[in-house]
């Protein structure tokens, strides 16, 4: 790699306490975000993505979570062991993040401009004024109709779609580095679904920003990503850019994800589905841990948890069977 | 009160799902302690007879307001009486009346919600009268009712009962107004069920949740209640051993006789606590979500 | 412009003010009704059981005429609603006054115990709640509930006799019974309801407190609070503007009820500190069989809560956005 990364996770492992004790929700998960780069993370339900996204920020609940290994560098710093202080001016500073619901993700008794406007007092320390001016471009930025009377309504009389544009342009109001979307997506129409990721599209070339999208639904992935990384049951499976994932998916999971995507142009009687389901966290199965699902696991899958391996092309899979007969001769 | 909330008190108190209630209620420190508080008093109170041979209402004048000793574990007051068998005696009553105000207030507050939140057009009038029912603080209208029905456990029982009843009724209304919003109940009316097949085992059962977490809370104010109504002299009459008449009796011997009024008084104190405890882990484990409606 | 936002009076927050006043009218209908029914609940003669057992046969006749007793029921109930309307609450048998005459007399009280009362109330309800709210599971947490449980366990009556016991009998700072009114100095009349306040206010203080931790945990839990923390807001500003707000939202909907215990647990509390107040009243009368003085008392009681809880109703239509700009 020659230009040095924006955003660097190492080894990361993140572990909460549940009723039953502590339970392992991700681990040993790295990646790399140069700068300009669009980052997908796919995965199902528990699969690990937003708790992955949730400690770029520290935005875990203290009490109950713990972070035993790993580092998160960004410019040089280790956000993982940085302190408080230090982290908030990177928080909507530099470094933003969007969630799924945004009607839970806007509070109820502030005006939208009251939301924008904090920010940018607390990162840009403009005045009321110049502040709310600002909020109510950033509101025309993202393409909110009649913004300057807009900018004045409270969340819940926003449709969703335009919350979410509201949760946008608080994010990027003071031009962040990196936008992390949680799920940007997943609460919205499918309409709507499209004019937002076009937004996010738009705004990003505009910004020069990196986005780090995470969904559970591989057509916003294909059409937002240039990179795209693959979860499941707390680890990274497969690591690719999208052209070469949605060409030759390397790991089963991620042919299995594929295969279950309804086609338009093919004549499917039955969506093949992954048979069993997620192993629960608490669970310890020794080696792979999809092994138990998977049609092609072997011996040696069951025996012993297999490394993320390079497979060339800058791709990684965690699959040491498939990726041994892609370099055998 | 959210459709989720209600639905996940519903489901963890499904059949299959209800040993596992039982188990996370063990769990829980709250619960934990104030079941066993409860059942101590409740076994002190079956086995009064057993753990004392005297009578609480026996004078023997010759013993009058010795302290704490062996003879007189609480002591005795100015008539010669052992506090400790009266103490033991008026848990007796007390559980009696906390229990019998949870159940009649119980029984007839979630009847009124069932039944508003299913036949729409009684629904405005019974609210009404739920309303001016509650517009009396609570202690007031029990008293204001005891007083008129005259002396009696029952009596005193009717009183408490229809002073907590409206509370109870509005959370059941509100609660089956949620169930009967969810599909299942149209899944039902559909295939023909009846006003009262849906209300008593569809609505109902689904409100059970907030309602059992509201009826602990009603043990431990029927408790203090009655406890203050005896001390002001219109609750149990005496020389029933209620544990507000022996404190309102200890009160004149304060300085002198401190036993007196001293333990009835922690008596009082523990059964609210342990109900109080109660229902603290009963809404925590059937919904950490559901909040205490006064 | 926002000058449109509140609109004329045919706009949905004035037709949820109009329909909030128009359910408190039958309401305060049937609270007049109960306690009219009240006397003749009583079970046997009313005249019979308020004359008393060694009542002569003329003195219960002159008893039943006094009140009303010979009419028909029907008549009874339409005597009742015009007096009502003039403002007679009927007339005391042992006190040889007006009703309303009585109660106007013990009203400043009660008044300044429930306003004492309620003032301690608030701040160290809502204090104690939010507090252990945002150390929740710290020993702070727990100690601050442990006391907010022996508040609402305890009983006033008996922890009011400990307390004589201690502040006014040994230690002799405050006095153990008796009104001072205020004409007679700010701090007489302090001191007299300090102790008696204090204690009324426990229960209070132990329900408020817990309701608030509740609520304040509730509202910590949700997406928005993350939201706040994401954009780089401190700990304090996150909980004091973007917490608090949305925790006092369900709090003023118990206000309500936090007086109508204050003014219930008063009863016992003025009888404990010999306060001539509207408790009191009610209790001698009880004691006394004076019936018009309950069924009066108790009708103004009930009034006034209609009217209070109307109050706070209106008052959470304006302070949550989401219904007043609904």
């Amino acid at each position: 790699m020659s230009a040095a990364p924006l955003l660097s996770v190492q080894d990361l492992t993140v572990r909460f306490r549940a009723d039953s004790g502590w339970m392992t929700a991700i681990e040993e998960v790295g990646f790399d975000l140069m700068q300009g780069e669009n980052l997908g993370i796919v995965g199902e339900s528990g699969s690990g993505k937003s708790v992955t996204a949730l400690s770029i920020l520290r935005l875990h609940a203290r009490t109950t979570t713990a972070i035993p290994k790993g580092r998160i560098l960004y410019d040089g710093r280790d956000l993982l062991t940085m302190p408080e202080r230090e982290l908030r001016a990177v928080r909507g500073g530099e470094i933003a993040m969007i969630f799924q619901d945004p009607m839970s993700s806007l509070n109820p008794v502030l005006t939208v401009a009251d939301q924008i406007t904090e920010t940018l007092r607390l990162h840009q320390n403009l005045d009321a004024a110049a502040a709310r001016k600002r909020a109510i471009e950033l509101l025309d930025l993202v393409r909110i109709a009649d913004a300057p009377r807009r900018v004045d309504e409270y969340p819940h009389r926003l449709s969703g779609g335009m919350r979410q544009r509201v949760m946008i342009a608080i994010a990027i109001a003071c031009r962040p580095k990196l936008l992390i979307a949680d799920e940007p997506t997943t609460a919205l129409d499918v309409t709507i679904q499209a004019q937002i990721l076009e937004l996010l599209r738009d705004l990003q070339a505009e910004l020069g920003m990196s986005v780090i999208l995470i969904s559970h639904d591989l057509g916003v992935i294909a059409e937002f990503a240039q990179r795209v990384l693959v979860m499941y049951a707390g680890r990274i499976v497969e690591q690719a850019s999208v052209r070469q994932l949605f060409r030759k998916p390397l790991h089963p999971y991620t042919d299995g994800l594929l295969a279950a995507v309804p086609r338009v142009d093919a004549d499917v009687h039955r969506l093949p589905a992954i048979p069993g389901s997620i192993p629960d966290p608490n669970e310890m199965i020794a080696g792979c841990r999809f092994s138990p699902r998977c049609l092609e696991a072997i011996a040696s899958c069951r025996a012993q948890a297999p490394a993320l391996l390079d497979a060339g092309e800058g791709r990684r899979a965690r699959c040491p069977p498939r990726i041994g007969s892609l370099t055998a001769p | 009160m959210t459709t989720a909330s209600i639905a996940t008190a519903a489901e963890r108190l499904a059949p299959r799902r209800r040993f596992v209630v039982v188990r996370k209620l063990a769990r829980h420190r709250s619960f934990r302690i104030g079941f066993v508080v409860v059942l101590l008093l409740v076994i002190a109170a079956l086995a009064a007879p057993v753990l004392t041979g005297l009578d609480p209402t026996a004078m023997r004048v010759r013993f009058r307001f010795r302290p704490p000793q062996w003879d007189f574990p609480f002591g005795s007051d100015r008539f010669g009486r052992d506090i400790f068998t009266r103490v033991l005696y008026g848990a007796q009553i007390s559980l009696w009346i906390g229990l019998g105000t949870t159940l009649l207030s119980g029984f007839v507050g979630a009847a009124v919600g069932v039944v508003a939140a299913q036949f729409r057009y009684l629904d405005a009038p019974l609210m009404r009268l739920m309303d001016a029912l509650m517009a009396f603080p609570a202690i007031l209208l029990a008293i204001g009712l005891a007083a008129t029905l005259g002396p009696g456990l029952g009596n005193l029982i009717i009183a408490l009962s229809v002073a907590y009843m409206p509370r109870t009724a509005r959370l059941v209304r509100a609660s089956a107004l949620v169930v009967r919003e969810l599909e299942f109940v149209d899944a039902a009316r559909v295939a023909g069920a009846g006003h009262l097949r849906i209300m008593l085992r569809h609505l109902l059962p689904n409100c059970m949740g907030p309602l059992l977490v509201q009826l602990t809370f009603v043990f431990a104010y029927a408790i203090l209640a009655e406890a203050a109504l005896s001390f002001l002299g219109i609750g149990v009459p005496p020389p029933a051993p209620s544990w507000g008449n022996i404190v309102a009796e200890g009160r004149d011997f304060a300085v002198e006789a401190w036993w007196i009024m001293l333990f009835p008084g922690i008596a009082i104190s523990l059964a609210a606590l342990g109900m109080n405890l109660l229902g603290d882990g009963l809404r925590d484990v059937l919904d950490p979500r559901l909040k205490i409606e006064g | 412009m926002a000058s449109g936002r509140l609109g004329g009076l045919a706009s949905p927050l004035m037709r949820q003010l109009a329909r909030q006043l128009a359910q408190a009218v039958p309401v305060l209908l049937i609270v007049a009704v109960l306690t009219f029914f009240l006397m003749h609940l009583l079970p046997g003669d009313p005249a019979v059981l308020i004359a008393g057992p060694e009542a002569s046969r003329e003195a219960v006749a002159q008893i039943r005429t006094q009140l009303g007793l010979d009419l028909p029921l029907h008549e009874q109930l339409f005597v009742w609603f015009t007096h009502l309307a003039r403002g007679d609450l009927g007339r005391s048998l042992v006190l040889n006054q007006p009703v309303t005459e009585a109660v106007l007399e013990r009203l400043p009280v009660t008044m300044s115990l429930a306003l004492i009362s309620f003032a301690l109330t608030l701040p160290l309800g809502i204090g104690a709640g939010v507090l252990a709210a945002c150390f929740r599971n710290t020993w702070f947490d727990a100690f601050v509930m442990l006391l907010a449980l022996i508040g609402v366990s305890a009983p006033s009556f008996w922890i009011a006799i400990l307390s004589v016991l201690l502040f006014s009998v040994s230690l002799g700072w405050l006095p153990s019974a008796g009104y001072v009114p205020i004409a007679q100095g700010m701090w007489p009349w302090f001191a007299a309801l300090l102790q008696p306040a204090l204690i009324l206010a426990l229960f209070q203080i132990g329900f408020l407190a817990r309701i608030t931790r509740s609520a304040m945990l509730d509202v910590l839990d949700q997406d928005f609070i993350r939201t706040a923390r994401a954009k780089g807001v401190s700990e304090w500003k996150t909980i004091s503007k973007h917490a608090f707000r949305n925790t006092l939202i369900p709090v003023v909907t118990v206000c309500g009820i936090i007086f109508s215990l204050l003014v219930g647990g008063s009863v016992v509390i003025e009888q404990v500190f010999a306060l001539p107040g509207i408790g009191r009243l009610i209790v001698q009368a009880i004691i006394g069989r004076d019936y018009p003085v309950v069924q009066g008392t108790l009708l103004l009681l009930g009034f006034v809560f209609v009217l209070l809880n109307l109050a706070i109703d209106v008052l959470y239509t304006f302070i949550d956005p989401r219904i007043r700009y609904g």
